[in-house]
């Protein structure tokens, strides 16, 4: 007998379309903007403008961008194999977009007279969903890594998949307190949870946890070393063009993901504070705000922290943040069961 | 003067390894490196958008040449006497003298340069020139935007160097 996860509310077939083709296209759009975003809060940072020649502010940088990579020859290794290196950045997109299905933007609403979810699909697996795509992913570097038939290219996915397993341990394991405390899988029940009190007061210790593992389950700075923009050697490597803007994509669509799994979890996803209850429709907009805010504190970090060692980043996963997780797992379940 | 270092030679080491101090260091530290960045966001940026805003320069920089006339008479202040060319290290210089006649007056002196041409290509901005040159006829200016598509544009003829130039380089204020 196959178990199947239980899934709690589900709307007619071409709702779910519509649906999943809204969220594809509303987080496809932010990519650039969030690109864009970066590159000028970065030069904030760094006490310059950032781009500023293309289109007006600049705004038309990534348009410029995604066409210099769209026109460049394709090409590759002739000891990389063909099929896996190219299906490789496809896995990696996939993953990452897949993980979108989750996050709630907003409560069930009577949208045309017909009640529609604000989110992709609510099961009753909801982390598991997320850390079985984080767990494919994985294969988007392995294969890209691999299949480059670069020794440079294969050492960097290597430590990347090295990276990406030892942090998703504390990953998951932060989020638990929240499944214990929330007495629930499902994603908008957890916000539901937060009715009263927003989980990253109770559950402190796993939102730092999980904050900072998030850096570098999506290779950001200050984790950033399977990327390693200075030093060039990481799993794409032999990546140009078309491949190399994949897994760039895949990346910032990860950062979303993650953003929008802290402020599921920890910030009450489309809850206000003070009691405040807007209409339904200011739902995706409280959520876009929060992963936004986080989103700048990504980037806020980039240009704050250097690039840690490779031994320092293994034993500060292991030693700290799994057993401060582990810790935190246990006096959640202590107080909640007590 | 050797260096004394006094009796008592103070070493200064690392803290001692304490749980709960490195964790303060560590999140003390990482608090403050973000206090730093975004205090750059408060002050803005501190680049110069080139094409539209240009680097002021110093009163004494030294940029393309300019050649003088004088100011009541309109005369030619250059008599054409090649000090300058004799100075050049780089030997970009290039002058032919004339007399000057009653009828036709250019400089001030007996003689006026027919020819006086600066090869900027070749040039160094050592201004050498202007040290040499005994009236004050020659000068660095201050325009640095010298980039041009053929050599042969490069070559400065005595009209070019007597007019201003099209675009005015900022000058620092003082204190600048």
């Amino acid at each position: 007998m196959i178990a199947h996860a239980e899934v709690f509310f589900y709307e007619p077939w071409w709702i779910q379309i519509v649906k999943a083709l809204v969220i594809f296209l509303v987080i496809f759009l932010i990519l650039p903007i969030l690109i864009v975003y970066e590159r000028k809060l970065l030069g904030r940072f760094q006490a310059r403008y950032g781009p500023n020649r293309v289109g007006p502010f600049g705004l038309l940088q990534p348009l410029a961008e995604i066409v210099k990579f769209a026109t460049k020859e394709p090409s590759r290794p002739t000891t990389s194999v063909g099929f896996l290196y190219r299906i490789a950045p496809m896995i990696s997109i996939l993953t990452a977009v897949a993980s979108l299905a989750l996050i709630p933007f907003g409560d069930v609403q009577h949208i045309f007279g017909q009640r529609v979810g604000l989110y992709g699909i609510d099961v009753s697996v909801g982390p598991l969903y997320v850390f079985a795509f984080g767990g494919i992913a994985f294969y988007g570097i392995m294969l890209g890594g691999w299949a480059s038939g670069s020794k440079y290219a294969f050492l960097g996915a290597m430590r990347g998949a090295a990276q990406l397993i030892s942090y998703e341990v504390s990953q998951g394991l932060a989020l638990v307190g929240c499944v214990i405390a929330a007495q629930t899988l499902s994603l908008t029940g957890i916000v539901h949870a937060q009715g009263n009190i927003w989980f990253f007061i109770p559950q402190i210790v796993g939102f730092l946890i999980f904050l900072v593992a998030s850096f570098a389950e999506t290779n950001r700075a200050p984790f950033d070393l399977l990327e390693a923009d200075s030093e060039i050697i990481g799993y794409f490597t032999e990546y140009g063009g078309t491949g190399w803007v994949a897994y760039e994509f895949a990346e910032y669509a990860n950062m979303i993901v993650v953003s929008g799994i802290m402020v599921t979890f920890f910030f009450g996803g489309w809850l206000l504070p003070f009691g405040i209850h807007p209409p339904g429709w200011v739902d995706p907009i409280v959520v876009l705000a929060k992963i936004f805010l986080f989103l700048t504190f990504f980037i806020w970090v980039r240009a704050t922290l250097p690039r840690l060692r490779y031994d320092q980043l293994m034993s500060f996963g292991w030693k700290i943040l799994l057993p401060l997780a582990t810790l935190n797992l246990l006096v959640t379940a202590i107080v909640v069961v007590a | 003067m050797t260096y004394d270092p006094g009796d008592v030679v103070e070493v200064v080491r690392e803290p001692p390894i304490n749980a709960a101090a490195s964790l303060y260091r560590t999140f003390g530290e990482t608090l403050r490196g973000l206090k730093t960045t975004f205090a750059r966001i408060a002050e803005g940026p501190t680049t110069i958008q080139y094409p539209e805003e240009k680097t002021p320069v110093y009163p004494r920089f030294r940029g393309r040449h300019k050649l003088h006339r004088f100011e009541d008479t309109g005369l030619e202040k250059c008599v054409g006497c090649s000090l300058c060319a004799a100075a050049c290290p780089a030997d970009c210089i290039r002058v032919v003298a004339a007399e000057n006649t009653p009828e036709n007056r250019i400089s001030a002196g007996e003689r006026y340069a027919a020819v006086y041409e600066i090869n900027l290509s070749r040039c160094i901005f050592c201004g050498y020139c202007e040290v040499a040159c005994p009236f004050d006829a020659i000068t660095m200016g201050h325009d640095y935007e010298l980039s041009d598509y053929t050599r042969s544009d490069l070559i400065f003829t005595k009209e070019m160097l007597l007019a201003e130039p099209v675009e005015r380089t900022p000058l620092r204020a003082e204190g600048e």
